[in-house]
């Protein structure tokens, strides 16, 4: 089992009556680089439960992204299994929403066209889409952006169509790979407050990856903490504290302090190694 | 806009003009200095005129015979222009159209690819002039070997920009499209097809461009009409006057054709980032 830090209170989170909806078992990842065989994962085990938000938190290198893109199915691990609803993960699919740091809009349709993409391909009704694309809009303030290109929105309305795209699938769980590491400090809370409140509202499973220790607190039931290289889980830390969280908090700051130790203990060795492999050059 | 702006300003377009003014009028003093032979290079003026008689109605104006308009398009420049664009437009068709569907094949199956990059390997260097005699053989004179060897020209562009365009698809596309449940072929329509566009148009417009120049070179040689056959003809009875005449009107065509074309990638491409427009 993953060692089990609960900082902040030893209360039992709600999420915890809720049933197991992710289970990863025994992943291992590995990559040839060339004649180097880099161990992304290894002996991965987690159970995220429905409707519960988890943070994986790490620095460059750790593998998060990998373990984000194993659930997603993109790239099947190397040993262990992804199950979802008790069913073996073996290629992307529409119940299991992603959103891209680099948005992955697609530049020949509008923002309306965009948010209705997946629900054509899921065959539902011209009517029905044009009502579901048409609340999405108003639940992201984009209804006077419907018919702009992304070329010609900024990166945080960009970023607000990817997630009406993916809201419009209506999956259980949505996999959140750095949404916000491109945007500006006052952007990046904005969106982070309108997950949340969408997050209330709707109920999903969030599985949200970055290497900001704040937005970690802000936003996560759970933070799982990664080692660099091997990639395993660190910490398995619970964040007990009512939600709008306030930064300037002193049981915010005293996480912080924590969860900021063992992640650059982690960075540490992640600098380390991209010296020496500069140096080995 | 700002460049539009200076683009039309009076001083730009004095200085656009400077050059060109100085040719026709060192031309013209060339021409009239009686040093040079009027039928080796005729002056300006006469091109001029040439031109403008090209262009009018040959024949004087029947309200019995034809409407007025009909009439006024009676004139041999634009029945030759129209013979040449009809054959460009036609044989353009025919060659994007088999290059298309093949490019995409091509570009997006290692194995097509496989089966068919050989055979375009060794054709692709042939220039489609070479196919000239081939093409009389086969078709005799008229349309038919004209368009056949526009076709040829238009082919080969068209094909490996569509090629190049289905491998060059971000894959952050094709992994979004996936996530979002899409299918082989609505991958293949409403992703890989349009994210495409822009380099199968590039090929588009260098395909136009080749079409363009095997239109006149095939007048030259199989067919009894448009500009490229007035041309040669003039060049018979050593009328340079209309020779350089129907030059120009070549150009005029050719330049009328590829603001045509800007337009439709324009058009196409209004969602493409960098476009400059």
């Amino acid at each position: 089992m993953t060692p089990m830090l609960k900082t902040v209170a030893d209360t039992t989170p709600v999420a915890e009556a809720a049933p197991v909806q992710i289970q990863v078992r025994g992943v291992e990842k590995t990559f040839s680089v060339g004649p180097q065989k880099i161990v992304a994962l290894q002996n991965i085990d987690l159970d995220i439960r429905k409707g519960e938000f988890v943070c994986l938190l790490g620095p460059s290198g750790c593998g998060k992204s990998t373990l984000l893109n194993a659930v997603a199915g993109f790239q099947p691990p190397t040993k262990g299994t992804v199950t979802v609803d008790g069913r073996t993960i073996t290629e992307p699919g529409p119940d299991r929403g992603m959103v891209f740091q680099e948005y992955a809009l697609f530049p020949w349709m509008t923002v309306a066209q965009n948010v209705a993409f997946g629900l054509e391909i899921k065959g539902m009704s011209k009517a029905e889409i044009a009502e579901r694309v048409e609340w999405l809009l108003q639940k992201l303030h984009l209804q006077d952006f419907r018919n702009r290109f992304p070329k010609d929105l900024s990166g945080g309305m960009r970023q607000r169509v990817a997630i009406a795209r993916v809201l419009a699938l209506d999956s259980p769980i949505l996999l959140m790979d750095e949404p916000f590491g491109a945007l500006d400090a006052l952007t990046r809370r904005t969106l982070q407050d309108e997950l949340l409140r969408i997050w209330e509202e709707v109920g999903k499973t969030i599985l949200f990856v970055t290497h900001s220790i704040e937005e970690s607190i802000y936003l996560a039931d759970r933070i799982i903490v990664m080692t660099y290289r091997p990639g395993t889980i660190k910490r398995d830390v619970i964040v007990d504290m009512p939600r709008p969280r306030d930064g300037s908090a002193p049981e915010f700051n005293r996480l912080k302090r924590e969860l900021s130790q063992m992640v650059m203990e982690e960075q540490q060795r992640f600098s380390q190694d991209e010296i020496r492999s500069v140096t080995a050059d | 806009m700002s460049q539009a702006k200076t683009r039309f300003s009076p001083a730009a377009l004095l200085r656009g003009s400077l050059v060109p003014v100085l040719v026709i009028v060192l031309w013209q003093v060339l021409s009239t200095s009686g040093l040079i032979n009027p039928v080796v290079l005729p002056s300006p003026v006469a091109v001029v005129e040439r031109w403008w008689a090209y262009l009018l109605p040959t024949e004087a104006y029947d309200p019995a015979q034809s409407s007025w308009i009909l009439w006024a398009l009676s004139g041999e420049m634009l029945f030759d222009a129209w013979s040449s664009l009809y054959r460009v437009v036609l044989g353009f068709a025919v060659g994007a159209g088999l290059a298309l569907p093949l490019g995409l094949a091509m570009g997006g199956n290692p194995r097509v690819y496989a089966l068919f990059d050989p055979l375009m390997q060794v054709l692709r260097p042939i220039p489609p002039i070479a196919y000239i005699p081939l093409a009389i053989l086969w078709f005799g004179l008229g349309n038919a070997p004209a368009v056949f060897l526009i076709a040829i020209g238009a082919f080969f562009p068209v094909l490996m920009n569509t090629i190049a365009g289905v491998r060059h698809v971000d894959g952050i596309y094709l992994r979004a499209a996936r996530n979002l449940g899409a299918g082989k072929l609505t991958m293949f329509l409403r992703v890989i097809l349009p994210a495409a566009t822009p380099y199968i148009l590039a090929g588009a417009r260098i395909g136009i461009g080749t079409a363009f120049i095997v239109v006149i070179v095939s007048e030259m040689i199989a067919v009894n009409s448009g500009l490229g056959f007035r041309i040669l003809e003039a060049r018979e009875f050593m009328w340079s006057d209309k020779i350089i005449a129907g030059m120009f009107t070549i150009g005029f065509l050719g330049l009328a054709i590829d603001i045509g074309m800007n337009r439709l990638n324009n058009h196409l491409l209004r969602w493409h980032r960098g476009l400059e427009n």
